[in-house]
């Protein structure tokens, strides 16, 4: 972005970015706009997701949910905001004054930093941090401070179980996320989010999940743990109401209450653009190669329509993902709390620590064996493009049959049958 | 990278910004009539008994103690595995993956001792004041 504003200040400006002292004013007001604006955008997303998962549940439920304000009820997230702005905001006295003032403010800085580096397109995010995805992992810890400042202040005995529940759940499923993000890692050999993107390539069997059989089982336990640590169902015990009444939120109400909503709707919006960054090929468009892209950029010639087609590309994949979430939710029980913790430390450890040995071993090897041409994505017709493609087809159908098998013996032993009527 | 940490506070005073503009808006808007009733703390509609802060299950502690440790590898971790492609192009590839494979055998070994300790088990059972260790009485 520094580049941006440079030639703007060169350009429109006509002063010498490197001595004008005026530079650090733009520079200032340039980050703080689109700080600011990143921030209302993700409150944007997490108010729309709101009505969306509404009318989701709602037809799932066979209901009709909101639909009174605006079209189709597009507006309900403005008028639930407002209301939650004139809501008479209570703060119990006997609670612990400051720390519950100031935990919805670690919950929002720590949901809005994740848009430093969030990519939206080529070449579009607020920055590219060499150190992106570490970053990322450090400051959604931020919102875990937040749930705990939150379940503590509060003084109350729910908001205190919520609040360890919440953060007991947060950290430990930061420890497989940490890990199955190795497996893109070691295959893209950078951190930056952009430069992971452009390890892979436009077509879906360039894409990291399907490279090797330990990115696609990477894939699938990364999007479990990302529903963990955005307190998602199957993973929403924290808020359980029907055993910790609202958790950590019990004694918020008005807007602070709706900052917790925001960020983790809001949050929906982070887990998907992460997960499709890492494992979805992010942005990449079919049919440009990273040949032709390369070309465009050494003549300074790069289409605007890219942009905007790389953009539209990544916004799909996000809300594709979204959605997903959002039928897991209405989907899926929620699970107990003591086999949230089992999942995490007895299977997804140890198999993420497995993965990734596996794909370590897997460059090293298709080193070994295909040489230079192992640098880059494997194009389908290449030997190393058709043994990928023996893996991957071995490593998904076995885990497929077994599935499958144990579905059916389930469905036989409960008496049950596969009704498709309805359809 | 000094104007990535820029971006970064910039980012921080504009949500910190964003929710505090919006609670002052929300200040001058909304009606305060506290009483007491409203004020007690939620307890399934009784008074409370008395201060929520209390000791609390040590089961978290334990769970906070082993996340720090496997946080640290994972932090550990991420460097090597950003390099790991060098290695591999220089044709290193062996010696960098056996020194991952040390030191996630040592992980693995550590979570393979706090499993058998039971450390991982949600209900974990304490016989007489002390921790029952693996091929202890249960």
């Amino acid at each position: 972005m520094q580049e941006t504003l440079d030639r703007l200040i060169r350009e429109v400006l006509h002063e010498d970015p490197q001595v004008w002292a005026g530079s650090w004013v733009v520079y200032a007001a340039a980050l703080l706009a689109v700080g600011f604006g990143l921030t209302v955008f993700g409150a944007l997303v997490a108010g729309l997701t709101s009505w969306w998962e509404r009318r989701i549940a709602a037809r799932m439920q066979s209901r009709i949910g909101p639909n009174r304000v605006g079209p189709q009820g597009t507006l309900q997230f403005l008028a639930d905001a407002l209301k939650l702005i004139v809501k008479e905001d209570l703060v119990p006295p006997e609670s612990d004054q400051m720390l519950f003032r100031i935990a919805p403010y670690f919950v929002m800085t720590g949901f809005a930093l994740t848009f430093v580096v969030l990519p939206f397109g080529y070449h579009l995010s607020a920055t590219r941090m060499n150190v992106g995805l570490f970053y990322l992992i450090a400051v959604t810890a931020l919102v875990v401070v937040g749930i705990m400042l939150s379940g503590w202040a509060s003084n109350s005995k729910w908001a205190l179980f919520g609040g360890m529940r919440a953060a007991a759940q947060v950290v430990s499923y930061e420890i497989p996320g940490g890990m199955l993000a190795l497996v893109p890692i070691l295959m893209a050999g950078s951190l930056d989010l952009h430069e992971i993107i452009r390890a892979q390539g436009g077509f879906p069997w360039d894409w990291f999940v399907f490279q090797t059989p330990w990115g696609f089982i990477a894939f699938f336990l990364f999007f479990a743990t990302q529903l963990a640590e955005g307190n998602r169902t199957p993973f929403d015990l924290p808020e359980a109401e029907s055993e910790l009444v609202a958790g950590y939120m019990t004694e918020y109400s008005g807007i602070r209450f709706g900052y917790y909503f925001l960020a983790e709707w809001g949050n929906l919006w982070v887990m998907s653009a992460v997960i499709s960054t890492l494992f979805l090929g992010g942005w990449q468009v079919p049919f440009v190669s990273a040949e032709t892209l390369a070309g465009w950029e050494a003549a300074g010639t790069v289409p605007v329509a890219f942009y905007g087609v790389s953009t539209a590309v990544f916004v799909t994949k996000v809300v594709v993902l979204m959605n997903v979430i959002i039928w897991v939710r209405w989907t899926l029980p929620r699970i107990r709390v003591d086999q949230m913790m089992s999942v995490c430390w007895k299977y997804l450890v140890p198999i993420g620590m497995g993965l990734v040995l596996l794909a370590a071993l897997t460059e090293v090897l298709s080193f070994q064996l295909f040489g230079d041409a192992a640098k880059g994505p494997a194009p389908l017709g290449t030997p190393r493009g058709a043994l990928h493609l023996a893996f991957f087809a071995v490593a998904g159908a076995v885990p497929t049959v077994l599935f499958f098998r144990k579905i059916f013996r389930n469905i036989r032993l409960t008496g049950d049958r596969i009704d498709l009527t309805n359809w | 990278m000094l104007f990535d940490f820029a971006t970064v506070l910039a980012f921080v005073v504009a949500a910190v910004g964003f929710a505090a503009i919006t609670l002052l808006m929300g200040s001058i808007l909304r009606p305060r009539f506290p009483n007491a009733e409203k004020e007690t703390i939620y307890e399934c509609g009784e008074r409370p008994h008395g201060a929520a802060w209390f000791n609390f299950n040590p089961r978290f502690y334990i769970v906070a103690l082993v996340f720090v440790i496997f946080e640290v590898e994972v932090a550990l971790t991420i460097p090597v595995a950003l390099v790991f492609r060098n290695w591999v192009f220089r044709s290193q590839g062996m010696v960098a993956f056996w020194e991952i494979f040390a030191f996630v055998l040592i992980l693995f070994t550590g979570l393979i001792w706090i499993w058998v300790r039971k450390d991982l088990d949600w209900v974990k059972r304490f016989t007489a004041g002390k921790a029952d260790v693996a091929g202890g009485t249960r």
